[in-house]
């Protein structure tokens, strides 16, 4: 048997190679995530002024929304070809493969979105201090969204309907990683300090990622039985 | 059962025509009757189904699995409640239909919560297991609403100027603490009734193939 640091090691490899074979499914929330952006600017016109006010909330509203699309994946298809009742069935604790699952969910979405953003930010006419509280920001924030994403994903799995569902559910529990994730940016452009900010986003990373996986687990439990 | 609904009754009848005699300011506080409680019952409402939920994921019970599931519609119909008398009191104290302001807001996310998991219990065929997927989402929620809430209490400060300030309120007097304290006693035995009703129809329907149940209906015409 191997040790529980090899098995998960294997785990991220294994779902970071299957993804990038399949790069398009990795792509396409990306791309979501832009599309969305710049449609604002359509919408409300180009002014300067007006687009660089509404540019934290509507970075992360994007990025909420894009990181909610990718959610389906993170289990879909390792539920439709069996992997995940072999998961289920090693002597490994289902909790610490929960997690590697889901920081590799992170790395495919996550990190894009983090890594795009100053294009955005530019994009939307962002002062270069927000530039980087957005991108800070949005990498205390974003693996909060892919744990709490990764609940509704268990709990939804394999259900008529998932998609849609999934937003449902998951959406409400965003809100909090949202007000301060955009707050910290529009506070930089007000000239805030807002390093409360950065602490409550850190303070809803730690506390998600203790109680999330193990919320996971239980729920892949449920939707396996 | 009887019995509840003449408790109701008489909260009712305390709140909306004996209290008001008291206010200065108008006649439309007399919403914050049904209001407070309301709002009070949503939250209670949720935290005793994930109390429920979790009760059943660790004991297994039915009973309790029943309980939660019966309570998920009661209490977003009193989210409802209080968001429809909270906006119905806005107008005219406020001017406006719905302002941003912090409790209103967090109500409006719990109810968003209650549909979330009326729908989850709704695409699960299976009882037992739509049982046990909701609980796990009532107990991730409950441990959400505190932060949400206090999250929206700070973006609401950091947000806004103290345009929406709430007007000053009345120092209760015990004239108005006494039909509010009954409303809410009214509030619960109505949730109780209503509560006790669902399970009664829920335990019969799960147990439809089971000979008792044949007896109870055919006793009954």
């Amino acid at each position: 048997m191997p040790s529980l640091l090899k098995a998960t090691g294997c785990l991220l490899r294994r779902d970071l190679t299957v993804a990038l074979r399949r790069s398009t499914d990795v792509l396409t929330p990306l791309i979501f995530f832009i599309i969305v952006v710049s449609l604002f600017p359509l919408g409300l016109g180009p002014e300067p002024s007006v687009l660089r006010t509404i540019a934290p909330g509507v970075i992360w509203v994007a990025a909420l929304l894009a990181t909610m699309l990718s959610l389906n994946r993170l289990f879909a298809n390792d539920y439709a070809d069996g992997t995940l009742e072999q998961m289920l069935l090693s002597p490994h604790p289902l909790t610490a493969l929960v997690l590697t699952k889901v920081i590799s969910h992170w790395m495919l979405t996550g990190l894009p979105l983090v890594l795009i953003s100053p294009l955005l930010a530019l994009q939307l006419n962002l002062p270069a201090a927000a530039m980087k509280t957005l991108t800070l920001s949005l990498l205390l924030g974003t693996p909060v969204l892919s744990l709490l994403g990764a609940v509704g994903a268990a709990l939804t799995l394999g259900l008529r309907g998932g998609g849609v569902l999934v937003s449902l559910l998951v959406l409400p529990l965003y809100t909090p990683v949202l007000i301060f994730g955009a707050g910290s940016v529009a506070g930089t452009i007000a000239g805030i300090d807002i390093e409360a900010h950065f602490s409550l986003l850190a303070a809803f990373l730690t506390l998600a990622l203790s109680f999330a996986p193990w919320a996971t687990a239980a729920a892949l439990r449920i939707s396996l039985d | 059962m009887g019995l509840t609904v003449l408790l109701l009754a008489v909260g009712l009848y305390l709140g909306l025509f004996i209290a008001p005699v008291d206010y200065q300011q108008g006649e439309s506080y007399r919403i914050m009757f049904i209001h407070v409680p309301a709002a009070w019952m949503s939250m209670f409402i949720y935290v005793s189904m994930a109390g429920a939920g979790a009760i059943g994921l660790v004991w297994n019970s039915k009973l309790s699995e029943v309980f939660a599931s019966a309570c998920a519609p009661i209490g977003a119909s009193f989210t409802f409640l209080a968001l429809v008398t909270g906006s119905l009191w806005g107008k005219p104290m406020w001017g406006a239909w719905w302002a941003w302001d912090a409790r209103l807001t967090s109500e409006l996310i719990l109810f968003f919560l209650y549909i979330g998991y009326m729908a989850l219990q709704a695409s699960i065929d299976d009882p037992k297991r739509a049982a046990r997927a909701s609980a796990i989402l009532a107990l991730v929620g409950v441990v959400n609403i505190p932060i949400i809430h206090f999250s929206v209490e700070w973006w609401n400060t950091l947000h806004q100027p103290a345009s929406v300030s709430k007007i000053g309120k009345p120092s209760i007097h015990p004239s108005m603490l006494a039909p509010l304290l009954l409303m809410a006693i009214g509030f619960t035995t109505y949730f109780v009734a209503v509560a006790l009703m669902r399970m009664r129809n829920e335990i019969l329907e799960r147990e439809k193939h089971t000979t008792w149940v044949v007896q109870v209906l055919e006793s009954k015409p």
